[in-house]
């Protein structure tokens, strides 16, 4: 696999800049009441999304979960147009009639947020059997929460790309909770990573606040997939920032001193000072990116908010192809 | 033309598709039968071709990368139908009895069915689903339901019902062509029905229905498999003179209003078959929809002949007791045809 560059990691750093300041800034648009419907932030989740899109390209599938923001931006999603559909607008990346819940960009091998949990499995392994069907080298990501990993979907689709040898990653964010359920509850297994024993498959189990850590064994996975190996499974324990929802009081967090010490921990913060510590890049580099970052974001919502609503006609548009 | 069974015109369909488009693929359960089998892949055979032989011989033909087995997942396998079809290819997963939706609907019903309009248009989903419906083969109640109606409420969803060989080939044709969702349902007790078929390829176009009887006194609009029973009706009827004009509706979802509506124009009578429940369903759209739309031209109440709201029972004589006979129809319609007899 290839060294982490200083290059690359300027773009690693932009990106979880991005993802952090565009998930705080929609929290504090939320509280406002500027838009409308569900937000699930992915905040504090940043290390696993672009540890693993930081492998692959435009040609490259990835699907997604309802907490798709990061996804979207660390596979190159348009920030203005992720906002301006999130407010519900003309210039939205889906014209305003998906929202937040249902982002999508094919051109950039995006299939989608998904609102139904587990259901980004088989959409997956369809992208993977085109992959191999057409004789490509590309792959396609499967994204999962801790509790999609409880849905059949999982077995069923594992199991398939197993048998396929499908060039399928799945790159579990074990977030710790499934909405409000701690997943030590909800999982007979201790880990998901162990599951995948069953299916004669990798697993393996990675700090996911750790960007290395995730860059490193997802960059392991994507290339055996590529090189027709087969389908892996990578469990990235991590944490979010916020609820599992904006207005969520999340008064099932915090149960012992090894979860607090667990939220405490930064994975953007993190990946700045080993990236500063190895010099791959400076302090005032890193200072520029997070100031572009947060006036990037900023002009994204100006164009969402001034951006038009869909033409009234739109309603009835996109319903099924010509 | 050759007379051809009503599952022969469907493999054929499949063949010629295959033959034309090399991203068709087909997936299922059994659709070739005793994948990974070793004495069967040495001679290159297929042991099923699914579970009613519909696919029979296709397996040999292109392969175990275009007529894919799947394991007992229906949930995952049609959900990877979905993704195959947003990504590029032509996917025509089977799925065995419709009744198994009930495990595997999440990637029609929230995923495939909305992707195109929640994306804002830049999907597209060349997805055929093949299935089989139907009550008559003694397959009780779990594995003999007309769901088509389900799969019609859904927008973002056609679907097709054919009622003879000939359809079920032009119309299986026009659906894999199509970039969109269509669920084709195979009524399971026609397939060994036999009628004329030509041999090349062609296409049926959809959302378009056949007048396969004109007439002037009474419209019966039905689908699939009642379609034979209407043409009955139309026969005893006709022999105490009352012309009866069929409507076989060929798509289900959209419904060919057009049609529908300039009959009841011309005959101002309608009766519905349709082997469904009673409620809910695709006579209930249609008598809703014509009562909306051509109440003026009505002579007398439209009549839904349907089967009763009760599970497909297994014992013989109850199951023929369900589905809806000739004799059945004009029992229950016999008041739109008395009075369509006192009237004359």
């Amino acid at each position: 696999m290839k060294k982490l560059t200083s290059a690359k990691a300027k773009e690693v750093f932009e990106k979880m800049s991005d993802i952090r300041n565009f998930e705080n800034t929609l929290h504090d648009i939320f509280a406002k009441g500027e838009i409308p419907g569900f937000v699930h932030l992915y905040a504090g989740e940043e290390a696993v999304a672009v540890g693993v899109c930081s492998h692959l390209t435009d040609d490259d599938y990835i699907t997604s979960t309802h907490r798709g923001h990061g996804h979207c931006i660390a596979k190159g999603c348009d920030l203005k147009g992720m906002m301006a559909e999130i407010y519900g607008k003309e210039t939205g990346l889906c014209k305003g009639k998906g929202g937040s819940m249902h982002i999508a960009d094919l051109d950039k091998g995006m299939l989608g947020a998904n609102g139904i949990v587990g259901s980004g499995f088989p959409l997956a392994i369809g992208a993977g059997l085109r992959n191999q069907y057409l004789e490509t080298k590309d792959v396609a990501v499967c994204f999962f929460g801790d509790g999609a990993a409880n849905e059949g979907n999982f077995h069923e689709s594992i199991n398939m790309a197993a048998i396929w040898n499908l060039p399928v990653v799945f790159i579990n964010e074990n977030n710790t909770f499934a909405e409000s359920t701690p997943q030590h509850y909800s999982s007979a297994s201790k880990t998901i990573a162990e599951r995948t024993a069953a299916y004669n498959i990798p697993g393996e189990k990675v700090d996911g606040k750790d960007f290395m850590a995730v860059y490193e064994a997802a960059g392991k996975a994507i290339e055996r997939a590529r090189k027709g190996e087969g389908p892996s499974l990578i469990e990235c324990h991590t944490y979010r920032e916020y609820g599992h929802f904006e207005g969520d009081e999340q008064t099932y967090k915090y149960d012992s001193d090894e979860e607090n010490a667990f939220h405490e921990r930064d994975d953007v913060k993190e990946f700045r000072d080993y990236a500063i510590k190895k010099k791959l890049f400076t302090e005032k580099v890193a200072k520029k990116i997070e100031e572009k970052s947060l006036q990037d974001v900023k002009d994204a919502v100006e164009f969402a908010k001034e951006s038009p609503a869909p033409q009234p006609e739109a309603l009835y548009t996109d319903v099924f192809a010509d | 033309m050759t007379k051809m069974a009503f599952m022969n015109a469907i493999n054929q369909a499949l063949d010629q598709a295959m033959e034309k488009d090399d991203k068709v693929f087909l997936m299922g359960e059994d659709i070739l039968g005793g994948a990974g089998v070793k004495h069967l892949e040495e001679k290159n055979e297929d042991a099923w071709g699914g579970c009613f032989g519909v696919t029979k011989g296709l397996g040999p033909k292109y392969g175990k990368k275009r007529v894919i087995d799947t394991p007992l997942s229906e949930q995952s396998y049609m959900g990877a139908a979905v993704g195959a079809a947003v990504t590029g290819l032509r996917p025509v997963p089977e799925l065995m009895f419709s009744d198994f939706i009930g495990v595997s609907f999440d990637s029609l019903l929230t995923q495939g069915s909305k992707m195109r309009y929640m994306f804002g248009g830049k999907a597209k989903l060349p997805l055929t689903v093949r299935t089989t419906v139907g009550a008559g083969a003694s397959a009780a109640a779990q594995h003999s339901g007309a769901y088509y109606g389900i799969f019609a409420s859904i927008p973002g969803i056609k679907v097709v019902v054919p009622s003879s060989p000939y359809d079920a080939k032009g119309l299986l044709l026009s659906s894999i062509e199509e970039d969109n969702i269509v669920v084709f349902c195979e009524d399971k007790t026609l397939y060994g029905v036999k009628g004329e078929v030509p041999e090349e390829y062609y296409t049926i176009p959809l959302g378009k229905a056949a007048v396969k009887r004109e007439g002037k006194d009474l419209s019966i609009v039905t689908i699939g498999k009642m379609v034979s029973v209407a043409l009955d009706v139309a026969d005893k009827l006709s022999d105490q003179g009352v012309d009866v004009e069929v409507i076989d509706l060929r798509t289900v979802a959209p419904w060919d209003e057009e049609t529908v509506i300039d009959s009841v124009k011309k005959t101002g009578r309608l009766i519905v078959i349709d082997e469904a429940q009673p409620h809910n369903n695709t006579a209930t759209d249609i008598a809703a929809t014509v009562t909306d739309k051509a109440f003026d031209y009505l002579d007398g109440p439209i009549k839904r002949v349907t089967a009763p709201n009760t599970p497909v029972p297994f014992a013989t004589n109850l199951e023929q007791a369900y589905i809806p006979s000739a004799d059945r129809v004009i029992e229950e319609a016999a008041e739109i045809i008395d009075d369509l007899k006192n009237s004359k």
